[in-house]
């Protein structure tokens, strides 16, 4: 009888791993309930505290949108409901570069228990995009109110509003994985990152009209930007009230679909040594 | 050194170690940023040394015996727990484990302090692994063996470092591990909780728990183990039953 309950319990042999990335694959999906645990102390956490912790999510676009207006407004005066084109920018915009910050933040505080107990590492990076999708919906709130505002009408292409979302977060998350597979060993990753940001925010048409950037290195400027695209399918789709081109809808799956493979090969590879460092 | 031939893992054994070898590659100085990398790796810097933590450890433990491992800061103590824990992927050989193995968090370790007490019971249950409904299973016992109950709905930062020790205990002790890894952490918590998390271990035991504690103390290896195995320098000064090799490391530490 002791045999057969021996049979049934599992057996880890370091000898007879599969390959990291399907490990950790199968490893997320039993941990599944940590990922939500995770999402919820992120989200708690946040909210919690303060009277304004959800009104804050709404009024940070809202007031930078604001700024941006009130300066741009006359520089970018071509564009039409400029304040609309803004907040669309800054949605897609904050969630990728929030999401990605996050990433980094999270694996960094996971680092403490990956040194003393056997986790997904990856909980943690998939937990970030969570709160961040939670984040991104909150956000649309505002977004909603300033259309009504002023009178620019949500159409039924804001139905393509959940594959834009799947598409970002598959992009952010790879992004996340590359940027905190390194990080574990160059905490200093993050602050040359926050740069990076900061010039990749003012090359994108998050508040600088695409019309822009266009004539830019005869288009390439965009045509090399992957968040472009994906700025793009979520301004026709909500801003400009058509659908996307499906080659368009076509070309932002391909980039985020590998940008994803290329974070999960990367970080599960990279994962293993994370231990090693001391 | 003890050189046993080892096949696989038989129903005897709960966890087998085959020439097993852990290098950690250390830089020359310690590089802990990218500039600093950068800088470095354009003047050909980046040497490395490798740092044997394990050499060649060949172990088995039995099923359902309390092991000790013993040594000095630095002997590899904490590596061994790591690879077989599976935290760590040994550099070379070969780990075998049966059974989920539970490694004593330490105190608050997975905590978040803005979270309550019943928030940072799921949060730290499923860090260990466990899924949302398991976790419901046991709460009430969580609860009970904790003795905070009063206080479960305050943000765990309003707790006493003797409170939050008692829930993360609570939380680690609620399930019968297969096999059990302990780092010196018993000593935190009153006599009387330490003497309710003994009780809970002895019962783990007689049910089947393989256990593996390591200590500085050659009294408490003496004291709560049958075998025990002294490590130095990453390599195996002896294996056998825990009185002599406690006896061992007493005369040759002077102690």
């Amino acid at each position: 009888m002791e045999n057969k309950q021996n049979n049934q319990k599992e057996i880890y042999d370091s000898s007879k791993r599969g390959h990291p990335a399907w490990e950790e694959f199968t490893g997320v999906l039993r941990y599944r309930d940590l990922v939500f645990q995770l999402i919820r102390r992120d989200l708690v956490s946040r909210y919690k505290r303060s009277v304004l912790g959800v009104a804050w999510t709404m009024l940070n676009p809202l007031g930078t949108m604001l700024i941006l207006t009130i300066v741009f407004s006359r520089v970018f005066g071509r564009v039409e409901s400029y304040p609309v084109f803004v907040l669309t920018g800054l949605i897609v915009w904050n969630f990728f570069s929030q999401t990605t910050q996050h990433c980094m933040s999270s694996t960094l505080w996971g680092s403490g228990l990956f040194k003393k107990i056997y986790l997904p590492r990856t909980s943690f990076i998939i937990s970030s995009i969570g709160t961040g999708i939670v984040n991104f919906i909150i956000s649309l709130v505002p977004l909603l109110v300033i259309m009504l505002f002023t009178g620019a009408p949500v159409q039924l292409s804001a139905i393509m509003l959940p594959v834009i979302l799947l598409l970002l977060s598959l992009f952010s998350l790879g992004v996340g994985l590359l940027l905190s597979a390194y990080s574990v060993f160059f905490p200093d990753i993050a602050e040359i990152y926050t740069i990076i940001l900061m010039a990749w925010m003012y090359l994108s048409p998050v508040i600088v009209p695409e019309e822009t950037l266009a004539s830019i290195l005869n288009g390439w400027l965009l045509k090399i930007n992957p968040l472009f695209y994906l700025i793009k399918l979520f301004r026709m789709a909500i801003y400009d009230g058509v659908f996307p081109p499906i080659s368009l809808l076509l070309t932002a799956t391909g980039i985020s679909f590998a940008m994803f493979m290329i974070g999960w090969l990367v970080f599960t590879n990279k994962s293993d040594e994370f231990a090693y460092y001391v | 050194m003890s050189k046993q031939k080892i096949n696989n893992l038989n129903d005897n054994f709960d966890i087998v170690l085959e020439n097993v070898t852990v290098s950690y590659q250390l830089p020359d100085e310690q590089v802990r940023t990218f500039k600093e990398y950068a800088i470095n790796f354009i003047q050909g810097k980046n040497k490395k040394r490798s740092f044997l933590a394990l050499d060649h450890i060949n172990l088995k433990i039995k099923a359902g015996e309390i092991f000790g491992v013993i040594g000095r800061n630095g002997a590899g103590k904490s590596t061994l727990l790591k690879v077989i824990s599976r935290v760590l992927i040994p550099t070379k050989g070969r780990v075998v484990t049966r059974g989920r193995v539970y490694p004593m968090l330490q105190v608050g370790a997975g905590f978040h302090p803005e979270l309550t007490g019943r928030e940072n019971v799921f949060l730290n249950g499923t860090l260990l692994g466990h899924t949302r409904i398991e976790i419901e299973e046991k709460y009430q016992d969580i609860i009970e063996f904790s003795e905070i109950a009063d206080f479960i709905n305050a943000p765990v930062r309003t707790y006493s470092t003797g409170m939050q020790a008692r829930l993360g205990f609570a939380v680690a002790f609620a399930w019968q591990p297969e096999v059990l890894i302990l780092d010196e952490v018993l000593s935190v918590g009153d006599v009387a909780f330490q003497q309710k998390c003994r009780i809970r271990m002895q019962e783990y035991r007689e049910n089947g728990t393989t256990t593996v504690l390591v200590s500085h103390s050659p009294v408490l290896i003496a004291s709560l183990c049958e075998r025990a195995l002294w490590l130095d320098k990453g390599k195996i000064v002896a294996l056998g039953e825990s009185d002599k090799v406690t006896q061992g490391y007493k005369t040759k530490m002077g102690v």
